[in-house]
């Protein structure tokens, strides 16, 4: 099956890594993988903060650089998310394959337990880690159950690191909540993201953990650095790293 | 933004320099929210129950103009007086001329944000008239000269040392105390007589049922009661969308209010008022204040549903942490920052940005309000309406040009990243509000796609 790997323009510029997990993953479980090149970001930041008139030209090239793939992969779930609500084809006859994108388009995770149903990850990662789920993730794609709901639990992150060895994952005493990233909310609203962000931070160091993982690491970046301002050994790993850990 | 308001995020600020404080503030109301889980998770049909008062609120707001008229002729055919008020100050004048026509000067209130919406009490204060609020927790911020600061718990910012200082200075209870029985004491004494005196009551209404005529008060401290039934007039202030069509929906709305709110199975009075008692006079206040505006809006008419409960505010994670004021709102919160910009945008530009769009104040909504998509899509309409700011435009604009020429995105990347030049976590500046409180990203040697290249290219 030939995926097209969408890569959040943060993770090439700021978390390479990422991106070679990601990578590395897909094609250990038989995908042929392609990245665009000429691929940028998905326009989110610019339809969250109310510009989402300007990001036609931006969703042409999208559609342009992931025209044709069987799937679209990208290790965030809040680009994901924006790609399926929002992406449309500027012109009336390239709305077919924008449809084909939006419906063809996975987060990482999702498309590893639903597409590939990976049962027997080889990976191992002998350390105590706190998983944050990423509201676009968890709400938007729902690849987890939500805490506000009366509705029976799964969670397709801890499907997989469940297979992880050694991998102990504490268990929070907020479970779901938002870390205060938010895209331009993090310095539209400085004050409150850093509140939300510390009070993630506690309740991961009050379980013990030294790794923070999740599937979007625009919300990692920020816990990260407030660890780092806070001079924390914790440290973030985004979940593909986890995963494609031997 | 208006002259005199501050916008959230510089509210927020402030509220958060005492941060043992906003640790309280969260905290306190993440306990509500935790009851509300709770109660929530004790039936077993909770979704279908939401789903059910969302159906029931959607065909009534379809429905509405028929609903109205027949609500109108029960209420007159109980003996009920029905006024029709197109605005706040419609609604203000109303009110003003049944007092006026009784000649009384004081008047007590139980809880309805209509009227803090409408700014009643401003208004009749101007008339020479004394409105006392009889909700305890409206009590506490009326005697500080504040508005409330959440729907439902509207003193929930102030903790009980605050309550004892301000009982002292108004009721004259001992410096220094702050038992909570002690004070609540004081305040029922205080009241009391304020209910015993005064002539005219008035309330909000959290039901109106279309088939009846009938209202219906919710409340826990059986304040509604206590004025209404001691006064000679009765006055119930709703707005247009408190409609239901029939009785018997109030088995779903009933179970779903005070659970969502507190966590309560129910409250503790529920009172259905249908028809002045010999000698009383009663009176029903219906009010649009831009209602049928906000109906006409595709997108947002859902936002009328909304019951009042003030889940949304007890889960929000913004809310919790810069307190009810920095709405600069009578409803605060997420379903505020939906419902203010429809009163005015310009004053209420900054509400839709104040939230992650986390998406949690949607699943918690009784009524099943998408409150994060549209708050979402109020962003898109203040942008186009000319309510961003300059700076923001320039940004965006940027930011538009480089991600969508990849060449510009590619060079950016060489020669010292800029694209992310324009991303705030990326600018190691002290005055980059990314670093006043974290770190950078550190830089990697190469990107995702030189690795790529290098590679596998």
């Amino acid at each position: 099956m030939r995926v097209g790997l969408f890569i959040p323009c943060y993770v090439d510029q700021f978390y390479p890594q990422v991106g070679i997990a990601t990578l590395e993953l897909l094609e250990k479980y038989g995908c042929e993988v392609h990245f665009p090149l000429n691929q940028t970001c998905c326009g989110q930041p610019m339809a969250n903060s109310g510009f989402e008139h300007l990001t036609g030209s931006c969703n042409s090239l999208f559609i342009d650089n992931f025209d044709g793939f069987d799937y679209i992969v990208c290790p965030s779930g809040s680009c994901t998310l924006h790609i399926k609500d929002h992406l449309h084809a500027e012109n009336h006859q390239d709305e077919p394959k924008a449809q084909h994108i939006r419906k063809r388009v996975y987060e990482l995770v999702e498309f590893l337990t639903d597409i590939l149903q990976v049962k027997d990850l080889k990976a191992a990662f002998p350390h105590k880690v706190g998983l944050h789920q990423s509201c676009h993730g968890q709400r938007g794609l729902q690849l987890s159950q939500m805490s506000e709901l009366n509705a029976p639990h799964f969670s397709k992150p801890e499907e997989l690191l469940s297979q992880v060895s050694g991998l102990e994952l504490v268990a929070l005493s907020r479970k779901d909540e938002c870390c205060g990233f938010g895209g331009t909310f993090c310095v539209t609203e400085e004050a409150i993201s850093v509140r939300m962000g510390q009070d993630r931070v506690k309740d991961h160091q009050q379980q013990g953990v030294e790794y923070i993982t999740g599937g979007d690491m625009s919300c990692l970046m920020h816990l990260e650095g407030i660890l780092k301002r806070q001079k924390s050994s914790i440290k973030v790993v985004h979940i593909a790293e986890i995963l494609n850990s031997k | 933004m208006g002259n005199n308001v501050l916008e959230h995020s510089a509210a927020s600020e402030i509220f958060n320099k005492d941060t043992e404080r906003v640790g309280w503030h969260d905290e306190t109301l993440w306990f509500v929210r935790s009851k509300r889980d709770k109660a929530a998770h004790q039936i077993q049909d909770w979704e279908l129950l939401r789903e059910t008062a969302s159906a029931i609120k959607n065909h009534g707001l379809s429905n509405l103009h028929d609903y109205l008229i027949q609500f109108e002729q029960n209420a007159l055919n109980n003996g009920v007086q029905v006024h029709w008020a197109a605005d706040a100050a419609e609604h203000n004048a109303i009110v003003h001329s049944i007092l006026s026509k009784h000649g009384v000067k004081q008047m007590v209130k139980s809880k309805s944000m209509l009227t803090e919406e409408c700014h009643l009490n401003e208004h009749l204060s101007q008339h020479g008239i004394e409105v006392i609020d009889t909700d305890l927790g409206e009590r506490i911020v009326q005697l500080r000269n504040e508005p409330p600061s959440h729907i439902v718990l509207p003193a929930i910012h102030l903790k009980k040392e605050d309550v004892g200082e301000t009982f002292h200075q108004h009721l004259g209870t001992e410096k220094g105390n702050k038992d909570p029985q002690y004070l609540t004491e004081a305040a029922r004494q205080h009241l009391r007589e304020k209910f015993l005196t005064r002539k005219v009551a008035l309330t909000g209404v959290n039901f109106a049922v279309a088939e009846t005529g009938e209202f219906v008060v919710c409340t826990n401290e059986g304040n509604a009661d206590m004025g209404a039934h001691l006064a000679d007039v009765h006055i119930a202030c709703m707005g247009f969308e408190k409609l239901i069509p029939k009785r018997e929906h109030l088995g779903v709305f009933l179970r779903l209010l005070a659970r969502s709110a507190t966590g309560q199975p129910i409250t503790t009075y529920s009172s259905h008022f249908k028809k002045p008692r010999p000698g009383q006079e009663m009176h029903i206040v219906i009010v649009d204040n831009g209602r049928s505006n906000q109906l006409g809006r595709a997108d947002f008419r859902n936002s009328l549903k909304c019951i009042r409960c003030g889940a949304c505010m007890n889960t929000c994670p913004v809310y919790r942490r810069s307190g009810g004021h920095s709405y600069h709102n009578a409803v605060a919160g997420p379903i505020g920052s939906i419902l203010a910009p429809n009163l005015d945008m310009k004053q209420n530009a900054d509400l839709p940005f104040a939230s992650t769009l986390c998406g949690s104040c949607s699943n918690v909504c009784p009524v099943k309000i998408d409150i994060h998509d549209q708050l979402y899509k109020w962003r898109q309409v203040l942008v186009k309406e000319g309510h961003a700011t300059i700076a923001k435009k320039l940004s965006m604009s940027a930011m538009t040009f480089t991600l969508s020429n990849p060449k510009v995105y590619q060079l950016g990347g060489k020669i010292g990243r800029f694209m992310m030049q324009l991303a705030p976590f990326a600018v190691n500046n002290p005055l980059n509000p990314w670093y006043k409180q974290r770190d950078m990203p550190t830089p990697p040697k190469e990107s995702f796609r030189e690795w790529y290249l290098k590679n596998k290219g």
